[in-house]
């Protein structure tokens, strides 16, 4: 669970984020949907301890990230923006890598690998150097070394990028999977059909700031569209970042 | 397991997969020093030989003016040649090296007890030369005092009024000693190890980590970032000095095939001499990797970073190159100068004197020192958000 209030940050002259709150519980996928450049990656890296909010606050699980950053990242499984795997390492031993940071013991970290293997496809792959690896293959070594701990909060930045259908469809499948056993996930995206198929709870961020907020139901009646596309394009005033 | 140990194990597992790193930093590196050295030594004593122990072959322009000294040069082993028509033409063409003239005015001068003059024409710019002008002018003092000396006991007057005084030299250096200014670029060599073996894995693991995107995933890892720096610092320290090791084992072993006898001394770096150059070296190999690794920390990318490491090789050359050209006495104040205390101790220690433990003691912790503090400076930079992002 994730209480974020009147969340600010600025980069200089730059408001990266002005004034967010959101609450994202257990059990529910929350969306932050946006232009690029909306503020969602850096709401993220605050919320996963790697930049310090200028004012606001925020309590995962009832801890301050910056007060308890080890406890909170303990309790995180993150898939940041940054995918970079070490490709002279074989796509089990990147993830054996994170495992054991997290202190897993070798017999607990060698079942786990093998049931996310499995979970997440990657079967034919698992103990092949990571070079030359496809972008489908990339980012699912990133989600199984994110959640090697089995992590009660999922954050994921523009997990889909670059993905191919099938890929996709997997890990939707998987993050509704993480939903029904209860864990908290909370993603971005600028691609609308991905809050639409998946999102709880949708929050629309644009400029740093929150547009709207609600299930998708609620931002149409909200915006008076009839898509969600028009919803959101009316919510955040502009057409800009949504097609790219 | 402590994060350190996992980041440190990572790291060099990584690293001996990679075709590169072993390459420059385990084979390439190490043989460079002893290989090059035994080379040009090697090159250097084959062509001295050559020209001591060939005939020397001599153009003499003028011959008929001094038969005399034709027939001692004959005797003494030189096969004459006509001279060319203008010998200095001939040797700045380089078509001789050297060429020998009898002025014409030689044995008037020769019998009215004048100084007779010869004319050695050479190029004295030209390195190889050196040798056969030199062997020629020998040959010539040696005839001129041959002469003198009979000219003065023809007198009735000693020889010996002529040289008051006779020099005598009893040298105090002993056979390691000698040797060691054979080796005395051994410290620079080793130096360039701990720098160069470092140097691929501090940029991997910082500007490497940067420009493919897995330094953020790695620091969202429950670990403190001291103890992420730490393994890799360790790491990076660890190929360092196992590169400086190689160097040493690849001196100790390739060594012996020096060609001594040519050179005049034997050189040889016993193990005792092996295992204190490695305890002074080693601390090093600490303060170069957290320098290397500061300075990747700032680089965006490997390119730039690779930029940045072409001018640090310079910095080990400095106190080394400062006492080839001016060697000094070692002095206790030096040792509290990492490089030059290196420099200084491993000098010692191939010249086979006994040098105080203090020294090392002194060496080691300052090197050591400062080593940790720029460890820290290293650690306390992966705070800064500007570090971690700066890559995209």
């Amino acid at each position: 669970m994730i209480e974020v209030k009147n969340l600010t940050k600025s980069f200089g002259e730059v408001k990266a984020v002005r004034d967010v709150s959101f609450t994202a519980p257990d059990g529910k996928i929350t969306g932050l949907l946006g232009p690029n450049g909306a503020g969602k990656t850096t709401t993220l890296r605050m919320l996963y301890t790697l930049l310090e909010p200028d004012s606001g606050s925020i309590l995962i699980d009832g801890l301050n990230p910056h007060e308890h950053a080890l406890e909170v990242k303990r309790k995180l499984g993150v898939v940041p923006d940054s995918r970079g795997l070490y490709t002279r390492l074989s796509a089990r031993e990147n993830i054996r890598y994170f495992g054991k940071l997290h202190g897993m013991a070798a017999a607990e970290l060698d079942a786990r690998i093998d049931e996310l293997s499995e979970i997440l496809g990657m079967q034919k792959f698992i103990d092949r150097r990571t070079e030359g690896f496809s972008q489908g293959q990339r980012v699912k070594v990133a989600i199984a070394r994110a959640v090697v701990h089995s992590p009660q909060t999922i954050l994921l930045d523009e997990p889909t990028n670059g993905l191919d259908v099938m890929t996709t469809r997997a890990l939707r499948h998987y993050l509704l999977e993480l939903k029904k056993a209860g864990h908290c996930v909370v993603l971005s995206t600028h691609i609308m059909q991905e809050v639409a198929a998946l999102c709880d709870h949708i929050i629309i961020i644009a400029d740093g700031q929150i547009a709207a907020a609600g299930n998708a139901g609620e931002l149409l009646q909200q915006s008076g569209c009839e898509t969600l596309e028009d919803a959101f394009v009316n919510l955040i005033g502009t057409e800009e970042g949504l097609l790219s | 397991m402590r994060g350190w140990l996992t980041v440190f194990n990572k790291e060099v597992k990584e690293n001996f997969r990679d075709r590169r790193v072993i390459i420059t930093s385990l084979i390439v590196g190490p043989l460079f020093g002893p290989v090059l050295l035994i080379g040009m030594f090697t090159l250097m004593a084959d062509k001295t030989s050559e020209r001591m122990e060939k005939a020397l072959e001599l153009p003499i322009a003028g011959q008929q003016h001094a038969p005399n000294l034709m027939t001692y040069l004959i005797q003494q082993g030189v096969e004459i040649k006509a001279a060319p028509a203008d010998p200095e033409a001939a040797v700045k063409a380089k078509d001789e090296d050297v060429v020998l003239r009898i002025p014409a005015d030689f044995s008037e001068r020769w019998n009215e007890g004048q100084r007779a003059i010869v004319e050695v024409i050479v190029d004295e710019s030209r390195n190889h030369v050196g040798v056969t002008s030199q062997r020629l002018r020998q040959l010539l003092h040696a005839y001129s005092s041959q002469i003198g000396i009979s000219r003065l006991q023809l007198r009735g007057v000693s020889p010996q009024l002529l040289t008051p005084i006779m020099v005598k030299t009893i040298d105090q250096s002993t056979l390691t000693s000698r040797a060691a200014r054979l080796l005395s670029f051994l410290p620079y060599i080793l130096m360039i190890g701990a720098f160069v073996g470092g140097m691929h894995l501090a940029i991997d693991a910082t500007a490497g980590e940067k420009e493919r995107r897995s330094l953020e995933p790695l620091l969202i890892n429950p670990v403190p970032r001291w103890q992420i720096m730490a393994g890799k610092l360790m790491a990076t320290s660890f190929f360092a000095a196992l590169s400086v090791f190689l160097t040493v084992v690849a001196f100790r072993l390739l060594v012996p095939f020096l060609p001594a006898d040519l050179l005049g001394t034997s050189v040889s770096i016993t193990n005792p001499m092996m295992l204190g150059i490695l305890v002074v070296i080693l601390p090093m190999a600490i303060l170069a990797s957290a320098f290397l690794t500061i300075l990747a920390s700032f680089a965006k990318s490997f390119r730039e970073a690779n930029s940045y490491m072409g001018l640090v090789t310079i910095i080990p050359m400095l106190p080394s190159f400062y006492l080839m050209i001016s060697p000094v006495k070692a002095e206790t104040w030096m040792m509290a100068v990492p490089l030059l205390s290196q420099n200084v101790l491993i000098h010692e220690l191939i010249r086979g004197e006994q040098v105080p433990l203090s020294w090392y003691t002194l060496a080691g912790g300052t090197t050591l020192g400062l080593g940790l503090v720029l460890a820290v400076i290293a650690a306390t930079l992966y705070n800064r958000p500007r570090v971690i992002f700066s890559g995209e």
